[in-house]
């Protein structure tokens, strides 16, 4: 193997952040602090997500890393090489073989399922950081359940776009209790979060805090009875797989204003043109 | 709430900081529909008082008794933190000197008059925007002025705004620390006008803390003198200001130029 530890960090930290994980799931959306490392990488490409994964890894584990619902992007093919170098783990793209997913930025298109661990990098944990700087304040929101703040930015953008238009990292409430930043998975990724049997946590290593949902927790996004929430995405198929369902990454094509729509999970992309279902732009 | 027994009793709230006396021994009454003055020079001890009554700092001694809607007198102080910030947006309000302080500057001035509201649950758009216009229109805040930030506003509008996002929810009680400071004399003359309609109109109760004796002059039904902390004369507001009997009230009262 290497000369690394197991997944790099050292027993007592991973022990470290096994304590903070099991205090998240126990809580749900409750943020907890824990003693963030430093990783051989930059803050922001994933630290935290990297020391959940490290904690929860066994042997027996095979690993999917995806950025922005992409295996082959830099970040996603960096941090499953690391854990090939430093665990040696199996490591997959398929989500449905995966029993570990670290994701930037999205939920699989496949659902998931009982025995899968869904890691997801989080920038800043705090879904009241923008709307109230003082993060001791925060903290005796979330203690108060003292929520109202969070309305008033939805209704400053229904007040100035004439709808919601926080379009991602879209605050929810968890199991009637805490209100928690998704991270920044598009909302049309926010119904998946409810009643998923997956185990999903939350890693922020700059900001230090650790959050979970446990599976089949009930999840529900804040909105407006009369601007109820609204899971939108492009509004075309995939150019690729033709798949209507899925959410689209914007690609452009050429400089006169050509583009081309095309899943942003690459793996639900591929598997569906492996089984035959060419779209319209399919050569 | 019935109107045989007082709004808020205060009895012996005392605030020390270290050595000092911030404010010692004060009692008072106030019964709805009634407006207390607080006069009294800088470092009296009045924001301190206020601060006190209002639930913003902890008194060293003393109770603040406040009539609530659903459970009759209870000592605020004694109440849990939730409890006591449920009282703060709903029958409470506290209008601070300074705009700045009161409002949220990068929330536009319906979200600002709205956020009461939804704190207290209201989750409806189209409610929570028509309430924020009526009450813009109360404060004589133009309507087409609903999605603009207070940043864009004059001092004396800010005011305005804040006074609209404390009332929204329908107060019985309002705490006001200086509402006139720093606004320039005519435009202090309109805001009171204005203060003394909605506060005769909603019967509200208020505590007014001020050094400006024009303004209890026109707003207080009582009034109180501090010096050093201590209150050291009170009375109905003509009766202090027309015959006063203390040394330092006499003072206070003589300092005001006569134009």
């Amino acid at each position: 193997m290497s000369d690394y530890n197991f997944a790099y960090l050292d027993e007592e930290t991973k022990r470290m952040i096994r304590r903070a994980l099991l205090k998240a799931v126990a809580i749900p959306g409750y943020q907890v602090p824990f003693a963030s490392r430093e990783m051989p990488m930059p803050y922001g490409w994933g630290t935290g997500g990297v020391q959940v994964t490290a904690a929860c890894l066994t042997p027996e584990d095979r690993l999917k890393v995806i950025d922005q619902g992409a295996d082959d992007t830099t970040n996603a093919v960096s941090i499953r090489k690391f854990f090939a170098k430093t665990a040696g783990v199996a490591t997959t793209e398929a989500t449905a073989e995966a029993t570990l997913i670290q994701t930037r930025h999205r939920i699989p298109e496949t659902p998931l399922t009982e025995g899968q661990i869904l890691v997801y990098q989080v920038p800043i944990p705090e879904p009241l950081r923008f709307l109230e700087p003082r993060e001791t304040e925060t903290r005796r929101m979330h203690a108060l359940e003292d929520y109202g703040l969070m309305h008033v930015k939805l209704y400053e953008d229904i007040a100035r776009h004439g709808a919601i238009s926080t379009a991602y990292a879209y605050p929810v409430k968890v199991a009637g209790r805490y209100v928690m930043d998704p991270s920044p998975i598009p909302k049309f990724d926010n119904p998946k979060l409810s009643g998923c049997p997956a185990i999903q946590l939350f890693g922020a290593g700059r900001e230090q805090r650790i959050y979970a949902l446990p599976p089949y927790t009930e999840v529900v996004s804040l909105d407006f009875e009369d601007h109820p929430f609204d899971p939108s995405k492009a509004d075309h198929a995939c150019a690729l797989c033709g798949a209507t369902a899925s959410y689209l990454d914007e690609v452009i094509v050429d400089d006169a204003g050509g583009r081309m729509f095309v899943c942003s999970d690459t793996d639900y992309c591929a598997g569906r043109r492996a089984a035959g279902d060419p779209g319209e732009d399919a050569a | 709430m019935s109107a045989d027994r007082p709004l808020l009793q205060v009895r012996n709230l005392a605030k020390r900081y270290g050595a000092r006396t911030g404010c010692a021994e004060v009692s008072f009454d106030l019964w709805p529909g009634e407006v207390m003055g607080i006069v009294g020079e800088s470092g009296s001890g009045k924001s301190t008082l206020l601060n006190c009554l209002a639930g913003q700092l902890a008194p060293d001694a003393g109770q603040v008794i406040f009539d609530t809607r659903d459970r009759g007198p209870v000592d605020t102080l004694a109440l849990s933190e939730p409890e006591r910030r449920m009282l703060g947006r709903t029958d409470w309000a506290f209008v601070r000197q300074n705009p700045r302080d009161g409002l949220r500057m990068a929330v536009s001035a319906g979200g600002n008059v709205g956020e009461r509201l939804m704190a207290v649950g209201a989750r409806n758009y189209g409610t929570i925007r028509a309430a924020a216009l009526d009450w813009l229109a109360r404060v004589e805040i133009a309507a087409d002025r609903i999605d603009d930030r207070p940043a864009s506003f004059s001092g004396g509008m800010q005011q305005r705004l804040q006074i609209a996002r404390n009332l929204v929810t329908g107060p019985r009680l309002v705490f006001m620390d200086e509402p006139t400071g720093g606004l320039d004399v005519s435009v202090q003359a309109r805001l009171l006008d204005l203060l003394r309609g909605l506060v005769r109109r909603m019967g509200l109760s208020a505590v007014i803390v001020t050094h400006d004796l024009a303004v209890v002059r026109l707003l207080a039904d009582r009034l109180m003198v501090m010096k050093s902390g201590l209150v050291v004369e009170s009375g109905l507001t003509d009766q202090v200001l027309d015959d006063p009997q203390h040394a330092y009230t006499q003072l206070l009262v003589s300092s005001v130029l006569q134009v």
